[in-house]
């Protein structure tokens, strides 16, 4: 078992033709990623690398293929329309990777996405993978493993290092879940520790988290109130200055609420293991599948 | 990117926005012809992006012009936080009945634009909402249909008692709704919205905040960039596409992706050691960057040591290692450097390193620790 996607993931791109969409294409469908469709609006009849039918919009490959997921390389400014035309499309995942979305589209796109049932993972992120089943974003499949520890993050370098540091230690994932740095996003770390918790195969979960905002303090709070699977966290930006945009339009500190060390604490509070440095989730997480 | 209050000011007045009459100067000879023109009592108000600016003796009130000289004289050159000012805002000094807060800021937990009003304003809104919350009204705007007239009447009449003020501060509302949506804020304030003895509502300060991710679209607000209140190297490395923060520390950082880059910061401290920057190259993968960013961090004289942690995904490992060569050829370095890169074609970035001298890790640990002792002084590991 796995969250949000598996073997059966019939994933169309949009963008494919795009330098990152025609890049990470190449790559999903060599770790096993069924790509059904994609869709560059005006190259609708053309075929991607000979195989994969082109069509001019989402409905179209909807249609025609009958694609569930869809993944989104379009540049920032396209990227609000390319979500809300996936989603009333009748995709049932929404998965947007392109960097650089104005937050006011994202206060119109997230109740777009929300009203037709749709989820929305991202934007700014690098998307999930089910090692050994599907693969839908940018994470590099050869750093993970099949296994039993659900990974969510805010970050995508980051969640690498914790990926490989648990691979090397012969620790599996059931999926890795990139929800994305931005201050509004469609899939928050609850909605995946939800997932997790529901998961069978899923024993047990890593978290990384950033400075700013509340999003891991409320994570704390579910899963104190609401897992019984054992969850460890890590907070990146524990040095970082108030104040300050840190790349990720999330990770800014403002007065005192987003700090490192309230967000520690709140993992403290709700009885979750918290990794000071991204290897300690290796014998953290050990620990708690024993 | 943050506006200057006579930037926002400008903006705001084109919206219709009733503000005191004013102009910038940036030698006190213009101060005081400004200040004759308004022929009354002015404020002279020093143009820089730090808060506290009444507190460091920025913004001063003067009875007339030759005053407004001699105060101009004292603040423009002086430094508030380390920025030097260059500007002074003069505008007529208003009599003050009451102060009132009025803001919008884009919330991450009901993920839309809220306003923020509260009649306890001329302070800091912070400051209110931890002492006093019951003093501030939350109205978040639904996105589909934008701020309605009723819904700026409620709070008009939130603020003031008065039918007249409250309908005047719900026509600003709107107005700065309108402001805030068309330029692509992610924050607008005006503080105070004062009402004057005479009745009247207008806004004496005023505050915006630019979304980055608006810039592109937006060219004519990205042309009110005022680069001479940033730091130097944070304006080269946004010119090379490298998001740069420049901290107090020693150990100078280049790292792909943000949430990486401040695990790494958080790694030198963790093992004795000070980041000397914050440094992000992003994800694409190309030489040119690597180049960028080594010039940038080897300007900083208080670097001792450089640390790359690299983890490639849709980087390219190889490009990051010709891009440290090229740029070590070009400028060699003249404090040491720990290498650390795993992913993405990393035998061939080691091959590259490993025929040019350099030594290459691929635990991020070790070569912090590594980084941390070679600033210091110590040799490595």
């Amino acid at each position: 078992m796995s969250v949000f996607i598996d073997r059966n993931t019939k994933l169309v791109v949009q963008g494919i033709t795009g330098r990152d969409g025609s890049f990470h294409t190449k790559q999903m469908i060599e770790y096993g990623t069924q790509v059904v469709a994609g869709v560059t609006p005006g190259k609708g009849g053309q075929k991607f690398e000979g195989t994969v039918p082109i069509f001019n919009t989402v409905a179209d490959a909807v249609k025609a293929t009958g694609a569930n997921t869809s993944v989104i390389y379009v540049p920032p400014q396209f990227a609000a329309d390319a979500m809300m035309e996936a989603a009333a499309a009748g995709v049932k995942l929404v998965v947007c990777i392109t960097e650089g979305v104005p937050v006011l589209d994202m206060t119109r796109v997230y109740p777009y996405v929300k009203e037709t049932g749709a989820r929305l993972v991202g934007p700014n992120c690098p998307g999930l993978i089910t090692p050994g089943e599907s693969k839908v974003g940018i994470i590099p499949g050869r750093i993970c493993t099949p296994g039993n520890v659900g990974v969510v993050s805010r970050s995508g370098t980051l969640t690498y290092e914790v990926v490989y540091q648990l691979t090397r230690a012969g620790i599996g994932q059931t999926t890795c879940v990139g929800i994305g740095g931005d201050p509004i996003n469609g899939t928050n770390f609850i909605d995946a520790l939800e997932a997790f918790e529901r998961d069978p195969k899923t024993r047990a979960v890593a978290m990384m988290g950033e400075i700013g905002g509340t999003d891991e303090q409320e994570a704390a709070d579910f899963v104190k109130h609401h897992m019984k699977k054992p969850v460890v966290g890590f907070i990146a930006g524990q040095t970082a200055p108030p104040g300050r945009r840190m790349g990720h339009a999330g990770a800014i500190i403002s007065g005192s609420a987003g700090t490192a060390a309230e967000k520690i604490d709140a993992f403290k509070s709700a009885g979750m293991g918290v990794a000071q440095r991204p290897k300690d989730f290796v014998q953290l997480i050990q620990e708690r599948l024993k | 990117m943050n506006l200057h209050e006579y930037q926002a000011k400008d903006i705001l007045r084109t919206y219709g926005i009733p503000i005191p009459p004013g102009e910038i100067a940036t030698s006190p000879a213009q101060v005081e012809a400004i200040a004759a023109k308004i022929g009354a009592a002015v404020m002279v108000k020093a143009q820089v992006h730090a808060g506290g600016r009444g507190k460091a003796g920025g913004v001063k009130f003067c009875k007339d012009a030759a005053t407004a000289r001699e105060k101009a004289t004292a603040i423009l050159g002086m430094k508030i936080k380390e920025l030097t000012v260059e500007k002074v805002l003069v505008t007529k000094a208003e009599d003050i009945g009451t102060e009132a807060y009025v803001g919008i800021i884009v919330d991450r937990k009901t993920k839309k634009a809220v306003f923020m009003v509260s009649a306890a304003g001329g302070i800091d809104i912070e400051e209110v909402a931890a002492t006093t919350p019951e003093k501030i009204l939350y109205h978040p705007v639904d996105p589909r249909y934008g701020l309605q007239p009723f819904e700026a009447q409620q709070m008009g009449f939130f603020l003031y008692g008065d039918a007249k003020q409250a309908r005047a501060a719900a026509k600003i509302m709107l107005q700065l709704w309108t402001a805030f949506v068309a330029t692509g804020c992610s924050l607008a304030e005006i503080n105070p919205l004062v009402v004057t003895p005479a009745g009247e509502v207008i806004a004496v300060d005023a505050k915006m905040v630019i979304d980055d991710n608006e810039l592109d679209r937006l060219p004519a607000v990205a042309a009110l960039r005022d680069e001479s209140s940033e730091a130097p190297s944070e304006v080269d490395a946004r010119k090379a596409n490298l998001t740069f923060i420049k901290l107090d520390g020693n150990v100078g950082c280049v790292v792909n992706g943000a949430g990486l880059a401040m695990a790494t910061m958080d790694l030198v401290k963790y093992y004795g050691g000070e980041p000397a920057n914050f440094l992000d190259i992003g994800g694409s993968s190309n030489p040119e960057k690597v180049v960028n960013a080594l010039r940038i961090i080897t300007a900083d004289p208080s670097v001792k040591a450089i640390l790359f942690n690299i983890f490639g995904g849709i980087t390219r490992t190889d490009d990051v290692a010709n891009g440290i060569v090229t740029a070590t050829k070009a400028n060699p370095l003249k404090v040491p450097i720990v290498i650390r890169l795993t992913g993405t074609n990393e035998e061939l970035a080691m091959k590259i390193l490993k025929d040019n001298g350099f030594s290459a890790s691929s635990d991020m640990d070790e070569a912090v620790q590594q980084a941390v002792a070679l600033a210091k002084g110590g040799k490595a590991a």
